[in-house]
């Protein structure tokens, strides 16, 4: 049987999410708990959180999570980082014995920070440089893959349900202003960790409801500008596009989120603001490649906010609630409710609204 | 009769008992198969005329005629055929280079036909065209690699010129002269009223159809009729046409009988001389210098339009897109082998060239690996035949297609492949005024805009079974697709996977 990567599995699938906007920390618990409710969205096959905010200490340094399959990958690994970057910190990540996660990858950490002469030498940003070494290790170091990559950040993943994959991770024990998670339900996959959600690149991560159909336009686009759909999943294929969009063509959230879910032409052609209609007309002109169709519902973290966002005839159910400094984002108002019994203000946003949600600037 | 007489290809079969002898198939046909016997006041045939053109069946009011294949035919030989046979005895005639028209017939691979389309159940929804907002607007051009910004950080949505087309499809190049009058302004309304382009050939545009101009592309060949400042000013894009599909390597020569009135004037060349395009452009012997004729193109249009280079799909045509995508043209059409012609010869016309399937595969893959599929669009034709082609023609990487013969065959062609004789009874393929008038383009044009919504129709039901809303979101969507019966070899080249897989 095929594993991931070597063939494209469809998946539905649960989300949610709680950020802080004045930037306290959570524990994991509650968003642990978000998922509970939301359990026949999944079906053990993948679970993974992605927090914000847990490695103050570190908070200058990418932080890699690496799965390898053997010691002599890491050893290989470890010794093409060497070459590139100044490792502060390199860890096995802390797990918990449970029954119900088996089988598991070796699963390392590493704070790193690349050569400033490996910078000069190539003629490249810094984020790009590590953009690109994530690409290098995941398609061409075997048994290796890179499945978190910013800083002050981490994703955690597994095969198994996300409440499972929680206690795990033993994510009770981190500290982050911001979470999401994600449940997952592939219809056919032997199952591999790597395939779970979050998908990320740098600080980026995706959780990610739907199957988009749009998916062999976007990844044959994506994959000109040195993006490599290794895992073959809609989810990584919208984390490479949010990042060509937001990182590299300097596009603002908003605008990011009108190229994958654009308004239809009509809409545009109805338009009263000028600078609106010619705006929104330019970006599908010039990024037809970039729109996604197919039913998602998706939430993009990043350093100090989150952006959640539904397709645009809204093939998938997403609701966001308040409470006080909290915003809260799922699947199912259920996980809204589990996480926070009195949130208000409860609203499903309409097809390719996005929600942009922004930590107060010096709270992150 | 001699050696090199062959019992015709067809029968006319007329019924005694219907022919009323109203000799309306007389005056129909243009070839003159049909004669009144005066003496027996009865119609008589002459079938070595007969080009199966259909129009004496199709007008028959007592239904008494019909046409059929021959059976007087040669021994059976599968490796000396009827008609290679007939063609020797052609030839040790007349000693010339045979003639044929339309695209080829030889059963050669037609890939469309051997790959197949996804659709939507379960994990994803299908959409309803009927109930739910299904795009087909499609932008051609080249696309900016970055966006910028002014100083109080808005968009500058500046871009490069761009055609728009209701739909993925266009009528491509079938000049005036060629095809007639009436063909030309059925098209020309078409177009107009569907919201995409027709294009003009290598004819000149004739100024009663200056007016069409939003929706004209037009043609500049290697023998530059009817090309001025005007003209080129005159049309929403300008296509240097480099190459045919149904004659790779070959001008054209449209014969003096044919540059007759307003033709002549359109072509700006003297009555009753031939029309000859020669087979390469004479300023163009290498990719840097259809640089130099984009660019000329470009400057004497300041700019305002986008350059379509037109090729023949041949051996080595990923290379040659890949050439052209650097060369400045913002879009790159492709005619495939099998692509329609007035006239060709034979012997070009069914063995030199490639798939336009393949061709496009190689191409959109190419441009892609380069990183420079932006830099162009890419249209494709040489035997769109239906929706389905269209659909799978944009899955495999094209941004639009390009569709001929099924615009004539919408107009009244029977497919009977002697353009060349210029007395077309359909009046589409011919210059004599009483076969034109049989072309209504007020009938003509209504048909055409019936076949391309009808299509468009098609398209929609099926992109919404495959759950996707907006036809960008199907281009170079291979997924979409699996092959039937292919060789892994062919698979490679498409990009796609077997059925099953």
């Amino acid at each position: 049987m095929k594993k991931e990567g070597q063939i494209r599995i469809p998946s539905g699938c649960a989300i949610a999410a709680v950020i802080s906007r004045s930037g306290k920390l959570m524990s994991g618990e509650r968003i642990i708990k978000a998922m509970e409710p939301m359990h026949d969205r999944s079906n053990g096959l993948g679970g993974g959180f992605a927090a914000y905010g847990i490695y103050p200490d570190y908070k200058d340094f990418y932080a890699f999570h690496i799965f390898f399959d053997c010691r002599d990958t890491r050893k290989k690994t470890e010794a093409f980082l060497k070459e590139h970057f100044e490792i502060v910190k390199g860890e096995i990540i802390p797990t918990r014995k449970i029954p119900e996660i088996t089988d598991e990858p070796i699963i390392w950490r590493y704070f790193i920070t690349p050569l400033k002469s490996v910078l000069a030498e190539l003629q490249l940003d810094e984020k790009e440089f590590v953009a690109r070494t994530v690409v290098k290790i995941n398609s061409e170091i075997s048994g290796a893959y890179v499945f978190s990559s910013g800083k002050n950040m981490g994703t955690f993943k597994a095969v198994g349900f996300p409440e499972d994959v929680g206690r795990f991770y033993k994510l009770d024990e981190y500290e982050a202003y911001s979470w999401t998670s994600h449940g997952r339900y592939p219809t056919n996959t032997p199952g591999w960790w790597g395939g779970a959600h979050p998908f990320t690149l740098l600080d980026y991560s995706v959780v990610h409801n739907g199957e988009i159909s749009s998916y062999d336009a976007n990844r044959r686009f994506i994959e000109m500008f040195g993006y490599k759909c290794n895992l073959q999943t809609d989810t990584e294929v919208i984390t490479y596009i949010l990042d060509y969009l937001v990182r590299r063509q300097g596009l603002t959230l908003g605008e990011a989120a009108s190229v994958i879910a654009a308004p239809f032409w009509s809409t545009i052609q109805n338009k009263t603001d000028i600078y609106d209609k010619e705006k929104h007309k330019y970006l599908r002109t010039i990024f037809p490649s970039l729109l996604i169709t197919g039913p998602f519902s998706i939430v993009l973290g990043f350093n100090g906010g989150l952006m959640a966002l539904n397709d645009r005839l809204k093939l998938r159910s997403m609701v966001v609630g308040e409470k006080d400094d909290k915003v809260f984002i799922a699947s199912e108002e259920a996980a809204i409710r589990k996480m926070e019994p009195y949130a208000e203000n409860l609203w499903s946003p309409a097809g390719g609204e996005p929600v942009i949600i922004r930590v107060e600037e010096g709270k992150y | 009769m001699d050696v090199n007489y062959i019992y015709p290809e067809f029968e006319i079969i007329r019924n005694m008992d219907r022919c009323i002898s109203c000799r309306l198939c007389e005056k129909q046909c243009a070839n003159e198969a049909h004669l009144f016997d005066a003496e027996r006041k009865i119609m008589i045939s002459d079938e070595t005329k007969c080009v199966n053109c259909q129009r004496c069946v199709s007008f028959c009011p007592t239904r008494a005629l019909k046409i059929v294949k021959s059976d007087c035919t040669l021994k059976e030989n599968a490796n000396w055929q009827n008609d290679t046979i007939r063609e020797i005895y052609k030839q040790a005639n007349s000693g010339g280079v045979l003639l044929s028209s339309m695209g080829t017939p030889k059963p050669l691979p037609v890939y469309w036909d051997r790959i197949l389309l996804n659709a939507s159940q379960v994990t994803n929804p299908p959409i309803d065209p009927l109930r739910e907002p299904m795009e087909t607007k499609v932008f051609l051009g080249k696309k900016p690699d970055s966006i910028n910004r002014d100083k109080t950080g808005k968009i500058i949505c500046t871009l490069p010129p761009q055609i728009e087309l209701s739909m993925p499809l266009m009528f491509s190049a079938m000049s005036y002269g060629s095809i007639s009058y009436n063909a030309h302004e059925s098209l020309a309304r078409a177009a107009s009223k569907l919201g995409i382009l027709y294009n003009t050939g290598e004819g000149g545009l004739h100024e009663d159809f200056y007016k069409y101009g939003a929706n004209t592309i037009v043609q500049v060949a290697s023998g530059r009729f009817g090309v001025h400042e005007d003209y080129l000013s005159s049309g929403a894009a300008i296509e240097i046409k480099m190459g045919q599909g149904a004659k790779p390597g070959i001008g054209g020569h449209l014969p003096g009988a044919k540059i007759v009135g307003d033709v002549s004037k359109t072509r700006m060349i003297p009555e009753g001389s031939d029309a000859i395009s020669p087979a390469p452009h004479h300023d163009i012997y290498s990719i840097e210098d259809l640089r130099q004729l984009v660019f000329s193109l470009k400057e004497a249009t300041q700019y305002k339009k986008p350059v379509i280079v037109k090729v023949a799909a041949v051996h080595n045509i990923a290379a040659i897109a890949s050439g052209i995508a650097r060369s400045g043209a913002d879009i790159i059409a492709i005619d495939g082998y099998r692509g329609g012609t007035g006239a060709a010869p034979t012997r070009i016309r069914d063995n030199v060239g490639i798939p336009i399937e393949l061709a496009l595969a190689a191409v959109d893959s190419r441009l892609r690996e380069e990183g420079i599929r932006n830099n162009v669009s890419l249209v494709v034709g040489g035997s769109i035949r239906s929706a389905a082609d269209v659909v799978k023609a944009i899955a495999l990487g094209a941004d639009s297609c390009y569709i001929a013969t099924a615009a004539l065959l919408a107009l009244g062609c029977h497919l009977c492949r002697t353009c060349q004789s210029g007395k077309c009874n359909w009046g589409i393929a011919t210059q004599r005024a009483d076969l034109v008038k049989r072309l209504n383009p007020d009938i003509g044009a209504k048909r055409l805009f019936n076949l391309m919504t009808a299509w468009q129709h098609e398209i929609k039901e099926i992109m919404g079974g495959m759950g996707i809303n907006s036809i960008e979101a199907l281009r170079g969507n291979r997924l979409m697709l699996r092959g039937v019966g292919l060789t892994s070899k062919e698979l490679e080249i498409l990009g796609i996977a077997h059925a099953g897989e």
